[in-house]
């Protein structure tokens, strides 16, 4: 029996980290979409998560957030229980979930976010309405206040789950795809908004699905595909190698050169 | 008719007053509670815990003659119906998550069945020598006649309750119609909220089986919000006014029955919202048919009076009737063919609105701006005055070139 070595406890998870998960599985049925994936997102930095259709990003935001069962791992959101920190992460989830002729205008969209403070009882005062009217120009969308949301472009919707976002005044924001089908505009919005986000010392984490722009737009980088394949800062950890690696055959050598040199 | 009357203010004597006053509470909670269901789309699965009350109510009565009741006591029948509702809706909820049947499928097998076994435990009753059977029929259609007092105290009492419900729960349960994943980050048990959401359909249906019937509950809890979504685009505000127009249609309802109590309570009071759903398909501003006919109208027109002056602008000739038509109507056309004064300035603008997109959509960098050229909207609608004299410098100078 002497020779039996003791598996030591591991560590627990950087606590300063707003976002960390070791060993994380998920499965839909018995196909894993996630197998044993660890990760750490850096604190007051704009992290993206990159990886081919179905590699698991979506899943693995529902899961961090507990909006999935896990089979095995542990997530922690500054260094606590993610269903203990729920009113400091602010979630923005895929804009086509949503049934857009419900009757609810951008502004009553904007005050879910404040759900958290209203509660079940209190009343929605001038106050709350007038913190969330500022989160609508912040997005540049106060002059939409009282259109049903039916009524609003791709892009304009997109800003509205944004503005939602941030009237919750969460530290740690998680976004699915945020510039999947949006104008110009729209991106460029958005991504200014994160960017004061990243200023105000706040941790962004999004699933992002454009390879060209990763390097322009994040500090950090977690590519994925079932596994995690890499992780770190883009400037490192965004190479021909790591993404040949999480995309196989589906992105040519060419194009795979052209968004390294990028980010390189 | 002067019963109807009567009956509507609540003076054809204490037993109708109270039954009136029921009825018009339960039709409240009735549209107020099945706006949720309607706006989280699962408006069919009341139909289901509808008819999933009749066995209940057939297996209360026999129990309560069993143990030597004549079976007609109302809290009883109610108590048994809403645990046999409770079962068909588990019954729904298992199938779906457990088996491969989509939800309707569900609904449909739970409804047949259990309004099977209460018709044959209701045919079983009629041949009991014991009880007191007559008026178990009722719980179809409902009715008002021979209506107890406490019976129509606990429908008001149980409608209070309900709606008291709804306003305590109405946010998590807007939250959750709207973005369960959003509502789930948030920390809201949206299984709960499914479950609380049911159980106000369920209060709804077992309270309200002996006034409207089993059958056409269901009728009563999505033609409110149906019709209240007419004439709002909140989900605070549908879910109020679906409220009114439920309160108004069982006021009503029960009113009527109770001049000409031959008939049954449920079909009338379905309806007059009935009858108020019609109208505001009708005459809803935003969403009905008489709207969208002249909304429909007016684009054609301003379709037809673009294109005609263009043409006038261009001096091609114009064949279409509609627009001479509209183009005469409008004072750009003398009768004779010849474009008016008025004529000529509209064909002035219009030729530089023309103009000046077409050298916007070549010099303009935003898609999103140009890209709202549709041949119909002015370009002054889209860019800024600063934008437009920056485009008509451009034209003036191209001209020059």
């Amino acid at each position: 029996m002497a020779d039996l070595t003791l598996i030591e406890t591991p560590e627990p998870l950087d606590p300063a980290s707003p976002l960390a998960v070791r060993g994380l599985t998920v499965s839909y049925g018995e196909k894993p979409a996630l197998f044993s994936l660890d990760a750490q997102f850096p604190v007051g930095a704009m992290s993206a998560i990159v990886g081919p259709n179905g590699a698991g990003k979506s899943t693995f935001l529902k899961a961090a957030l507990g909006l999935i069962p896990k089979v095995s791992g542990e997530v922690s959101v500054f260094g606590r229980d993610a269903d203990r920190m729920r009113d400091r992460i602010a979630y923005v989830p895929q804009r086509a979930s949503v049934d857009w002729d419900f009757p609810t205008t951008a502004l009553d969209v904007v005050l879910m976010g404040l759900f958290g403070q209203v509660g079940l009882w209190r009343r929605i005062t001038g106050q709350h309405r007038a913190h969330a009217r500022a989160c609508l120009a912040r997005v540049g969308m106060e002059d939409f206040a009282d259109r049903q949301i039916g009524q609003l472009s791709g892009g304009q919707q997109q800003r509205i789950f944004l503005a939602r976002a941030l009237a919750q005044d969460a530290d740690l924001f998680l976004l699915d795809e945020p510039f999947a089908g949006v104008d110009a505009a729209t991106e460029a919005a958005i991504i200014g908004v994160l960017k004061s986000l990243k200023a105000e010392g706040r941790s962004v984490v999004a699933v992002h699905h454009d390879l060209s722009t990763v390097a322009e737009y994040f500090d950090h980088v977690l590519l994925v595909n079932l596994r995690r394949i890499a992780e770190g800062p883009v400037a490192t950890t965004f190479t021909a190698d790591t993404l040949a690696e999480a995309y196989g055959g589906r992105l040519g050598a060419v194009q795979i050169d052209a968004l390294a040199l990028q980010g390189g | 008719m002067s019963g109807f009357l009567d009956a509507l203010l609540f003076q054809a004597g204490y037993n109708a007053a109270l039954v009136a006053l029921g009825a018009t509470l339960l039709g409240f909670a009735a549209g107020a509670g099945g706006s949720f269901l309607f706006l989280r789309k699962r408006a069919l699965v009341s139909d289901a815990v509808a008819h999933a009350t009749l066995p209940g109510v057939g297996i209360a009565f026999i129990l309560m003659v069993a143990f030597g009741g004549d079976g007609r006591s109302l809290i009883g029948l109610l108590a048994g119906s809403a645990v046999s509702a409770w079962l068909g809706l588990l019954a729904v909820e298992w199938m779906v998550r457990r088996t491969r049947l989509p939800e309707d499928a569900a609904i449909g097998a739970v409804l047949s069945v259990f309004f099977g076994l209460g018709v044959v435990l209701l045919t079983v009753i009629q041949g009991m020598s014991r009880g007191r059977q007559a008026g178990l029929e009722d719980f179809l259609l409902g009715s008002t006649a021979g209506m107890l007092r406490q019976d129509a105290i606990l429908i008001a009492v149980g409608g209070v309750l309900i709606v008291g419900a709804i306003w305590l729960l109405r946010r998590p349960m807007t939250l959750v119609a709207f973005d369960p994943a959003f509502a789930a980050a948030r920390g809201v048990d949206v299984r709960r909220v499914d479950l609380a959401m049911m159980g106000v359909v369920l209060a709804v249906t077992v309270i309200g089986l002996k006034l409207v019937g089993l059958i056409l509950i269901v009728a009563l809890l999505i033609i409110p919000p149906v019709t209240a979504r007419f004439w709002s685009e909140r989900a605070e505000s549908v879910v109020w006014i679906a409220g009114a127009i439920g309160g108004v249609s069982g006021w009503i309802g029960a009113a009527w029955s109770a001049s000409a109590p031959a008939l049954p309570t449920g079909p009338i009071i379905v309806l007059v919202a009935t009858g108020a759903f019609a109208v505001s398909l009708m005459l809803s501003p935003a969403r009905g048919v008489v709207a969208a006919v002249m909304a429909r109208r007016a684009f054609q027109t301003r379709v037809h009076r673009r294109q005609g002056l263009l043409a006038l602008a261009r001096s091609e000739p114009i064949h279409d009737r509609l627009t001479l038509k509209i183009l005469r109507n409008e004072g750009f056309l003398r009768p004779d063919g010849v474009a008016t004064e008025a004529g000529q300035r509209a064909c002035a603008r219009i030729a530089r609105d023309e103009q000046r997109w077409s050298v916007a959509r070549r010099l303009h960098h935003d898609t999103g701006l140009t890209g709202r050229y549709d041949g119909l909207t002015p370009i002054t609608d889209v860019f800024t005055p600063d934008e437009i004299a920056w485009i008509d410098s451009n034209i003036a100078s191209e001209g020059a070139a």
